[in-house]
């Protein structure tokens, strides 16, 4: 099958069956996305796919051929997305590894709620598990994000 | 606390060589102070102290690039608790370098990593930060004194003429860089002694410093375990028995070999490895696979009739943990409060589901994982492969989450992939999915605390008795030697040692160790995790009693103990104690002490349809010396998620030996949505620097539970609270 992802045009030999998130990890070597849960209950695996939150730990690589994935790696060139800039001056990282997820995520409402309410990122981020408890920085890397894109 | 043996010799100056030589493209020069290895004990003496014990080998904890490179290895593991950033800083108050130039390394498993408190490399009990403070303050003063010593030599000046700025040597209107005068300050012979900054001149330790390690971990290049990819490595997933103990009778492979991918099944000590090219294949293997179970001795356990077990055993006498006065007598001239509190067994869920890679070399083998435990993995896999513990590398990645899971006694998930690696000649990593996580046992016990206390006539406690049934987590392994007079310390700490407690002239801690068959171990807080929930609620108990304020009660109960009052009072002003709370709201506040530091809550509640909704937590912490406040704060916040999460959904529960739970579905966690707004105040403070990893915990679920109260009536005594 054929993958777009970030950008990049991809032609791989799996099974139809086989979740993006694996796709992504074991067969393209692109790690930045997560597994937590295999069951679309933490977030950690969540890319965008045509600019929407996707859970790809279960949704087949299949059903994306020929749309637009970006994963983590794929965000920004530089790491310098408003919402990686944002999560940087808050400090918002602890482990880490429920990050990427929640970036997209946040990347994904910024994009459709230019100027989030706290009702809104709670609606759009409360699907994405973070163990360390680093929801209230994620809350106002939001809202920080939000000033950064509008500049 | 006498853990394993310490029996690997020393990591090679050579392989350290080995390891440095060219990072990059560039030559990367790395100090060597060739002085004999001691062991670095004074981090158990007060600071200052007379004694001038070995300085560390800086070699072994820093490089100093030609490119301007500073590198800090860390001899403990980050997962997410902020020694990335705290333990540089600690380099950087002596070393003087240019902060943007700092990287950091894991370092490798050997014995000069050793934590400086306990003879094992190891992360844990919040010991990081406050254990390291003067071992990588001398790395950087050590460092920073030869660097001077090189320029001072090349100018022909005194090294004393000289100073530093943010990784140069000055002197007049010479100037050298930190990088131009690596190589010559290598071959220096180490000074025998350095003075450290006073407290008072320190310009790093204290000041709010952002993490180290945000680029990394924004943009997906992060390395976690299950993130390590080798040329040729094949992915295994293990079916595992859902009843502790149980045993591979016999299984028929053929289905899992029929799924494309599948390479090899076989039995391993844990159940049946599924071994294939990537995670995917070797689940769907697992899935198809068929194996016969016996099921062990424990498939008949049930927690609802283990916990009715702990409440009967809970009426009888236990060992002593803590005892004064004469508890019987003061209980028999009163009516007493008695109530009964208990608490579940909790997984600790790491977001990063367990894992470990191995690779077999000629020499030896290699391991890939993000582990709390580095010489006690070593010790157990040199043991299965017949090897020196030396013969075992360990490449310690970023940890998804700890919380001690990573710490096991017997490197259970580093084992089982050991094992797999043993049957095969390619590297492979062992994935462990959230179900294997959620049901594989190593679990936070169950504990059952029985609490008996009586009033004088001015309202005063006069008599505690607390008699907890738990397990031990020790018990059986290389940690046992901490168990003392039939007294585990992780089963009673917070509560055999609570200022409360020893406060009240007749009291009495006692302790019944059960063992139902369930692997536990030390889960964020240890025993704090309970017995904080169970003094903090009955100490609130005993104020309602005696119709008192619960602050007041508090502050009246500690007046010995006024790091501990003063904490209290900073939370409980903070948060308006004394003030009617919003409408609808009730507050409730907790205290306690636990890894050398004290923290106090005031939580805000309200009750809505049925559920504790938690609106605003006010917190106060007395680390001691706080190294980095942003880095503490953090972990306030991030003490209250873990805490909550348990106060108010953590449960496993076993039905006829198997775990019910499997995911977070039904292992729910605290979401975005349900956080309260969390404040934290630091005390201002020079006492010994204490842990702040942990420390957050305990005190928000009787937090929440005293403020419920507050707010209904209805007194809470089990975890996760459930209104009536």
């Amino acid at each position: 099958m054929k993958l777009s992802v970030n950008g990049k045009e991809h032609d791989v030999s799996v099974s139809d069956d086989m979740p993006l998130l694996w796709v992504l990890r074991d067969v393209l070597g692109l790690t930045g996305t997560k597994f937590g849960c295999g069951m679309a209950q933490c977030g950690a695996c969540t890319v965008l796919v045509d600019g929407q939150p996707v859970r790809s730990c279960v949704r087949p690589a299949a059903a994306v051929e020929g749309r637009a994935v970006t994963t983590i790696e794929g965000l920004s060139l530089q790491g310098d997305h408003p919402v990686q800039r944002a999560w940087a001056e808050v400090d918002v990282v602890q482990c880490g590894y429920c990050q990427s997820g929640q970036i997209l995520a946040a990347a994904a409402l910024l994009q459709a709620k230019p100027k989030p309410s706290d009702a809104d990122v709670d609606a759009a981020l409360s699907g994405n598990l973070c163990r360390c408890g680093t929801y209230q920085r994620i809350r106002s890397a939001v809202h920080r994000a939000a000033e950064l894109m509008e500049g | 606390m006498t853990p394993p043996q310490d029996s690997q010799p020393e990591l090679s100056r050579r392989s350290f060589l080995k390891r440095s030589a060219v990072v990059g493209g560039s030559l990367v020069v790395g100090f060597f102070v060739p002085a004999p290895l001691r062991r670095f004990a004074f981090a158990q003496e007060p600071p200052g102290a007379a004694a001038a014990p070995a300085l560390p080998p800086v070699n072994a904890f820093l490089r100093i690039g030609g490119d301007e490179s500073v590198t800090v290895l860390l001899a403990h593991s980050e997962m997410g608790q902020g020694i990335w950033t705290t333990l540089p800083m600690m380099v950087n108050e002596e070393l003087d370098a240019d902060w943007s130039r700092f990287r950091v390394e894991h370092a490798p498993a050997a014995t000069v990593y050793h934590s400086p408190v306990f003879p094992i490399q190891m992360t844990g009990g919040s010991t990081s930060t406050w254990s390291e403070l003067d071992r990588y303050r001398q790395v950087g003063a050590v460092a920073r004194t030869l660097l001077v010593a090189a320029a001072a030599a090349q100018w022909g000046v005194a090294p004393a003429d000289c100073r530093t700025e943010k990784g140069w040597v000055l002197h007049g209107d010479r100037k050298a860089s930190y990088g131009s005068l690596a190589a010559a300050a290598a071959q220096l012979p180490a000074p025998d002694h350095v003075e450290l900054k006073a407290p008072e001149n320190w310009q790093v330790i204290g000041k709010p410093t952002r993490r180290l390690d945000t680029p990394e971990k924004i943009t997906g290049r992060a390395q976690f375990g299950l993130d390590v990819q080798l040329p040729g490595m094949l992915t295994a997933v293990v079916a595992h028995a859902r009843t502790f103990g149980a045993k591979v009778r016999s299984f028929d492979p053929a289905a899992a070999q029929a799924v494309p991918g599948v390479r090899k099944v076989f039995a391993v000590p844990t159940g049946v490895a599924v071994v294939a090219d990537h995670f995917w294949a070797a689940k769907k293997g697992r899935d198809a696979l068929q194996v016969e179970w016996d099921p062990g001795p424990h498939a008949g356990l049930d927690t609802a009739i283990l916990r009715e077990s702990y409440r009967a055993q809970a009426k009888s006498a236990g060992a002593k943990a803590a005892a004064g006065g004469d508890v019987e007598k003061a209980l028999s001239g009163a009516v007493p409060l008695v109530a009964e509190y208990s608490v579940p067994y909790l997984a600790h869920a790491p977001m990063e589901p367990l894992n470990c890679t191995v690779r077999r070399g000629a020499e030896g083998v290699e391991l890939w994982t993000g582990t709390q435990f580095q010489t006690v993995d070593q010790q157990r896999v040199a043991a299965i492969f017949g090897l020196k513990p030396e013969q075992v590398e360990i490449h310690t990645t970023f940890l998804g989450g700890g919380f001690g899971r990573r710490a096991n006694l017997v490197s259970d998930f580093v084992v089982e992939a050991a094992h797999v690696a043993k049957n095969l000649d390619q590297p492979v990593k062992l994935v462990w999915t959230r179900d294997d996580d959620i049901r594989g046992g190593y679990y936070r016990p169950m504990a059952v605390h029985r609490l008996e206390g009586a009033l004088d006539a001015q309202g005063a406690p006069v008599a505690w008795r607390q008699r907890i049934v738990s397990q031990s987590i020790v018990a059986g392994s290389p940690f046992a030697a901490m168990i003392k007079d039939g007294i585990d310390p992780t089963a009673v700490e917070g509560a055999s040692d609570s200022q409360y407690v020893t406060a009240i002239p007749h009291h009495r801690v006692e302790l019944h160790t059960v063992d139902p068959g369930i692997p536990v171990l030390w889960w964020r807080s240890v025993g704090s995790s309970h017995t904080a929930f169970a003094v903090e609620s009955f100490v609130d108990e005993l104020a309602h009693a005696a119709k008192r304020d619960p602050l007041e009660f508090r502050r009246a109960l500690l007046a010995k103990a006024p790091r501990m009052r003063a904490v209290l009072e900073l939370a409980a002003e903070k948060a308006g104690w004394g003030s009617a709370p919003p409408a609808g709201r009730g507050r409730g506040l907790a205290v306690h002490e636990s890894f050398g530091s004290i923290v106090a809550h005031v939580a805000e509640v309200s009750v809505d349809g049925g559920h504790v909704r938690v609106h605003r937590v006010v917190c106060a912490i007395d680390c001691g010396v706080c190294v980095n406040p942003l880095g503490v704060r953090a972990q306030m916040e991030s003490g209250v998620v873990y805490g909550l999460s348990a106060a108010l959904y953590g449960e496993l529960t076993m039905k006829e030996g198997r775990v019910v739970e499997s995911n977070f579905h039904d292992y729910r966690i605290l979401r975005l949505h349900e956080m309260p707004q969390v404040e934290v105040h630091i005390v201002s403070s020079r006492e010994k620097s204490g842990g702040a990893g942990e420390p957050g915990t305990p005190p928000i679920a009787p937090a929440v539970a005293n403020a419920v109260f507050a707010l209904t009536g209805q007194r809470l005594r089990e975890l996760p609270l459930r209104l009536a």
